[in-house]
């Protein structure tokens, strides 16, 4: 290999040059071009379905490219499958800890590698100093004897991330490796991302938060459509250049119409629907109180680890409280029970659609029915006239695009999904919805579709709390904030107190009023 | 997004694969059929039908347990105690008549359905464990129940249900039918079968849409432990005696492989009652092709194998897009 | 998945890893302290029971069993099961019964050559056909025994075993053990030590732990699924081969249900089911309750083996009920 001498930047270590993919006449990927220098932090945008999971997977051997060639240190390679890739230097870290719970700390980082003694039989002790001097070096410390389950999940990520890192990689691939970390565990990670790319290990970074993208990150490549729309500098982008960039709108018009779909919001009239008074759980919740009134959407603001998809399980049923109340109407429900908190007209949209929300192997006609099947049935026999009168008016409704009511769920897209979740819970006659991450992981369309939706309910009288990371949505979409933190209710945003800068200082635990620090400065300390 | 499986390429609409998937039960039926037909002298007969029906009918309707069972993302390997169980149950009360001893050998047997259950929907022990455990103690306690000693049957209407027959169909075969008939509409036409693959696709899911996922469960293997006993109440009067130390000996074997010869997937979230039927009567279709060729029963164990591995070898792709 | 861990929002209190600690310590000992009770209990119950000549005839009855529970407890590790062992161990018998007219040479390489092929069959059929262990190893269990009475005319030949050097190797022994106790013994620690600090142990564990993080970390998964498949048909095989040669002869319906008692011997034993944690040790303590359970039942003498099964099952029952909930406890 001959080594050349450059003085502008350093030499690419992964290139990608006019990659494509097609899967089954849909064009995933085209002519992708992409490069990648030594300690460089590379941030890959882009809008669900705009081909950042298939360029990682083809980057990482899970996929091989149909067109195009990929380069490492300038030599052209390829990657039969995800080995191969770690062989060549090139490690990822998933959105999910992907380690073994039941084994221990030092056993996840040595997996596949033990060190041995002379007999060839595996050295725990060395592996158990190997494993503690490498965490020491990224200033982590645990006990490396633990099992990986019991630690906080931002520990586990780090512990991933050590092993990555230890592979020799020189390219770490992150796939929003924030979602599940609280604040001062992204902190931790972010000094361990700094302290690798001193090392020359370069980073692509890929994230929906704005904010991590702007900390940690140099330069930027957005794709949409599968194609590469901007490849440069992070620092010569503004944050609304970037998003009209990755939704492939004008900057203007990003700028007056704002990310979401939400038109106007109120708050609510009248007596509340649902009253919750000191709902508490050990180690989750403490002492939360709600009122919500027909007609208005409250958002639940937080980070994560604060409470906020705890409220809404507790409120839901799936939950169960040690103490607190909630009553629908002037009617207790009872506490733990999905079943009593349905019929009281409380219903939850929950987080994880795939695993928690549709039932996969079966029919969009079976999935929205599912909840109100026993009363669309005479002494358990099942009607279809009556279940196909409720499917069709609700996937006319809410425009549901399938082939028929027929066709398995698992085969639409994720928005498409999301809407069916909805109306099963619609067929229920609910009174109050709760609605955790309703647009996480569906496309820029049926996310705003999806947006629309949540405001038309509520004109129509629906009460609904609202739980999203994403900050535009919450204020966007929400007549008033509820913030939690550390389990309990920080402070509430109401009229125009409800702004991006409001809740962000509520977040991280400012009562004061906000004003003498900038939106960047309390950005920065995210 | 990070799945894996998803590199995995599914087979095509349309393909013969699917073809296979779907049908492939039917078509070795067919082609069984058509074999005999121009190889074996005198198989196309009523009689041996009859015979082969007859036959057939305790792992059919035992299948059809399994299938609901397997339905659930389960499986029942106590289904072969509990019909020991039932058949010990007869003799004790058959004084009181055929149909009140029936009725508590068939309660018996959902005694240990009602513990399978409990075990499974309540506790969280795994089906596999559960059930085995009580597969050993069933049979066990069948064997206390019946003093250890094979007890002949003679009551007349008892018997009658091994050997009547309307219009020339035995009993038996019409009970099985009716049976088959049962189950189909409940997983077709019920809230509960909804249910009940609803648990099987996802479990979880099933819990947050309010549904009574425990309550399901306990009755889903209480329910085939009922018809596991009607099972082992048929062989008894077919033997004209209750043979607890035997009855129902590695059934659980067969009613699985039924079943999933049938196409429903070990992986839950389906139940396919036409399916299990035929996949009953093909495995019963090729003992007795075999046996009418004289083949040794030995090599006709190694075709069922050989068979239950080319069915789920088909299905692969099935369970890959779950 | 996400929801079972989500709850652990801070680091685990003191108080929690205590209780974790005790709890996994009950699962991976508790089948040795149940056993030593039952041991002294027994002990004081008959005076029959705590003699060297009963000891020696639970550890023989043990020992086969034993043997193809050491292969089981590596399969379930994986996340796996192997019906087939009974049938195999029937295949072991019969071979090594044809394979003494060549001596103790054959009697023993001919079961472990053919019962090792079966399990290279099963392995690659689970391993790489990516086929569900279950139904494989089902099929397994009815075309092996299949094979078995094909090679005995219907189960109608039990071909004797003649040779002295190979009955000796059932019946013979040292230091009052007899070599299948001994065998078994050996094949405890092997096993042991390969699982403690083997090559692919800790990829045995991380496949039962978690298939897809295995995967992703780019472990050999396929190779080590593919092993203990046959790791297990030689176990089974070689068990079958000893038990022959205790009883001079193969007998084609031996091991019938033999599956069932060693993956209840695996469970007893504190290996979990679902795979990932697990030890020889607690496999031993399993194989043994069941035997000392059994004997204890015959020292009553008019008790039957009805009885016995009755009593195995409900302390399966009993177990695995202990076992779920203890593990339910550590998910905190």
């Amino acid at each position: 290999m001959t080594e050349q001498l450059s003085t502008a930047a350093p030499a690419p270590v992964l290139e990608a040059r006019g990659v494509g993919k097609t899967f089954t006449g849909v064009t995933a990927l085209q002519g992708v071009d992409f490069t990648l220098r030594a300690g460089e932090s590379l941030a890959l945008m882009g809008e669900n379905g705009a081909g950042k999971s298939t360029l990682i997977k083809v980057l990482t051997g899970v996929y091989q490219p149909d067109e195009g060639e990929l380069f490492l240190h300038g030599e052209p390679a390829s990657f039969a499958k995800p080995v191969d890739a770690q062989h060549a230097g090139i490690s990822t870290i998933y959105q999910e800890v992907n380690l073994v719970p039941l084994m221990t700390v030092a056993q996840n980082i040595f997996l596949g590698r033990e060190p041995r003694n002379r007999f060839g039989l595996i050295d725990f002790r060395k592996m158990q100093e190997d494993a503690r001097a490498l965490l020491a070096t990224y200033d982590i410390h645990v006990d490396v004897r633990r099992p990986l389950r019991s630690l906080a999940l931002g520990m586990q990520q780090m512990v991933a991330l050590a092993r990555a890192v230890s592979i020799d990689a020189r390219v770490v691939i992150m796939d929003e490796p924030t979602s599940s970390l609280e604040a001062r565990e992204v902190e931790t990670l972010f000094r361990v991302i700094g302290m690798l790319r001193s090392q020359g290990i370069a980073i692509v970074y890929v994230s929906h938060r704005m904010d991590e993208i702007f900390t940690i990150c140099e330069t930027v490549t957005v794709l949409r459509d599968g194609k590469v729309v901007h490849n440069g500098r992070l620092a010569d982008l503004s944050r609304v250049e970037l998003v009209a960039l990755m939704l492939g709108r004008s900057v203007e018009k990003v700028k007056r119409g704002g990310v979401t779909a939400f038109g106007e919001v109120k708050e609510g009239e009248g007596e509340p629907v649902l009253t919750a008074r000191d709902m508490s759980r050990k180690h989750q919740i403490s002492g939360i109180g709600l009122d919500i009134r027909p007609g208005e959407v409250v958002g639940l603001g937080g980070l994560l680890g604060s409470g906020r998809s705890e409220t809404l399980k507790a409120m839901a049923g799936v939950m169960q409280l040690d103490e607190g109340s909630l009553t629908v109407d002037g009617k207790r429900v009872r506490s733990g029970s999905v079943a009593a908190a349905i019929k009281a007209g409380v219903v939850m949209l929950p987080e994880d659609r795939k695993a928690e929300g549709i039932i996969p192997n079966l029919s969009i006609r079976d999935n929205i029915v599912l909840a109100a099947l026993p009363r669309l049935s005479r002494a358990g026999f099942t009607s279809r006239a009556k279940q196909d009168a409720i499917v069709d008016v609700f996937m006319k409704r809410l425009r549901i695009k399938a082939a028929s009511p027929n066709q398995v769920v698992s085969e639409l897209s994720g928005g498409n999904q999301q809407k069916v979740m909805i109306a099963r819970w619609l067929a229920m006659n609910p009174k109050v919805l709760l609605l955790d991450e309703p647009t996480r992981g569906i496309d820029v369309g049926a996310k705003a579709e999806v947006q629309a939706l949540i405001n038309e309910l509520a004109d129509e009288g629906l009460a609904i709390v609202l739980v999203s990371s994403e900050l535009e949505e919450v204020v966007e979409g929400s007549a008033r904030v509820v913030v939690l933190r550390d389990g309990s209710v920080e402070r509430e945003l109401r009229g125009s107190e409800v702004t991006e800068h409001h809740l962000m200082a509520a977040l991280v635990g400012e009562n004061h009023s906000p004003a003498e620090e900038s939106p960047a400065e309390i950005k920065e300390r995210l | 997004m990070s799945t894996v499986t998803s590199a995995v390429r599914l087979p095509q609409k349309g393909s013969a694969l699917v073809f296979l998937q779907r049908y492939g039960v039917y078509l070795a039926i067919a082609l069984l059929l058509l074999f005999n037909l121009f190889f074996t002298p005198n198989f196309m007969t009523i009689d041996n039908f009859r015979v082969q029906f007859i036959q057939v009918v305790p792992v059919l309707i035992v299948a059809l347990g399994m299938a609901l069972v397997i339905g659930t993302e389960g499986i029942d390997l106590s289904v072969g105690a509990v019909m020991a169980l039932s058949a010990a149950v007869i003799p004790l009360y058959i004084g009181y008549g055929p149909l009140p001893a029936a009725i508590l050998a068939v309660l018996a047997g959902c005694l240990i359905g009602l513990a399978n259950g409990t075990m499974i929907a309540l506790i969280g022990v795994q089906p596999i464990v559960a059930t085995l455990s009580l597969m050993v103690a069933g049979r066990g306690i069948a064997l206390l129940v019946a003093d250890e000693q094979l007890k002949s049957v003679i009551d007349p209407g008892f018997l009658a249900l091994g050997r009547g027959t309307i219009a020339g169909v035995p009993y038996s075969v019409l009970l099985a039918l009716v049976l088959v008939g049962l189950v189909a509409v409940l997983v077709n036409r019920t809230t509960f079968g909804k249910q009940l693959v609803s648990i099987g696709g996802s479990r979880r899911a099933a819990e947050l849409a309010g549904l009574p996922v425990k309550r399901v469960l306990i009755t889903i293997y209480i329910l085939a432990a009922a018809l596991a006993s009607i099972a082992g109440i048929i062989q008894t009067a077919r033997l004209s005696a209750s043979v607890p130390s035997t009855v129902g000996n590695l059934i659980e074997l067969s009613a699985i492989t039924a079943v999933v010869i049938g196409g429903t997937p070990l992986s839950g979230g389906q139940v396919k009652v036409l399916g299990t039927v035929a996949g009953a009567l093909l495995l019963q279709l090729i003992a007795a092709s075999l046996i009418k060729h004289n083949v040794p029963d030995a090599y006709s164990q190694i075709t069922q194998a050989v068979i239950i591995l080319l069915a789920v070898y088909l299905q692969r792709g099935k369970a890959v897009l779950k | 998945m996400s929801l079972a861990l989500e709850p652990s929002v801070g680091p685990a209190t003191t108080k929690q890893v205590t209780r974790e600690r005790i709890a996994g310590n009950v699962q991976r000992y508790g089948a040795a302290i149940v056993l030593g009770l039952l041991l002294v209990v027994g002990s004081f119950a008959f005076p029959t029971f705590p003699t060297l000549s009963n000891f020696t005839n639970i550890a023989t009855q043990s020992s086969f069993l034993l043997i193809v529970a050491v292969g089981m407890t590596f399969v379930i590790l994986t996340g796996g099961i192997d019906l087939s062992v009974g049938s195999v161990y029937a295949l072991g018998g019969i071979l090594a019964a044809y394979g003494s007219t060549w001596g103790i040479a054959g009697a023993v390489l001919l079961p472990l050559l053919v019962c090792g092929v079966v399990g290279i069959l099963q392995g690659l059929l689970i391993a790489y056909g990516g086929m569900a262990p279950f139904i494989v190893t089902l099929a397994g269990l009815l075309g092996i025994r299949g094979l078995v009475f094909a090679l005995t005319n219907e189960g109608a030949n039990t071909p004797l075993i003649k040779d002295a050097a190979v009955t000796a190797l059932g019946q013979g022994g040292i230091l009052g053990l007899r070599w299948p106790v001994v065998i078994a013994v050996v094949v405890v620690v092997i096993g042991s030590v390969l699982l403690a600090r083997g090559r692919g142990s800790q990829t045995v564990l991380a496949v039962g732990g978690s298939e897809s993080a295995a995967v992703l970390m780019g472990l050999p998964v396929a190779r080590v699924k593919f092993s203990v498949y046959v790791v297990s048909g030689l176990c089974a095989g070689l068990a079958g081969a000893l038990n022959a040669a205790y009883s001079s002869s193969g007998v084609p319906t031996v091991g019938v249900g033999l599956e069932l008692s060693a993956i209840a011997a695996v469970v007893i034993g504190g290996t979990l089911l679902t795979g990932g944690r697990g030890n020889l040790i607690g496999t031993t303590a399993g194989v043994l309750l069941l035997t000392v359970i059994q004997n204890l039942i015959n020292q009553v003498g008019s008790l039957t083996s009805s009885v016995q099964a009755v009593v195995s099952g409900i302390f399966l029952a009993v177990v695995v009920i202990i076992q779920t909930v203890l593990s339910r406890t550590q998910r905190l």
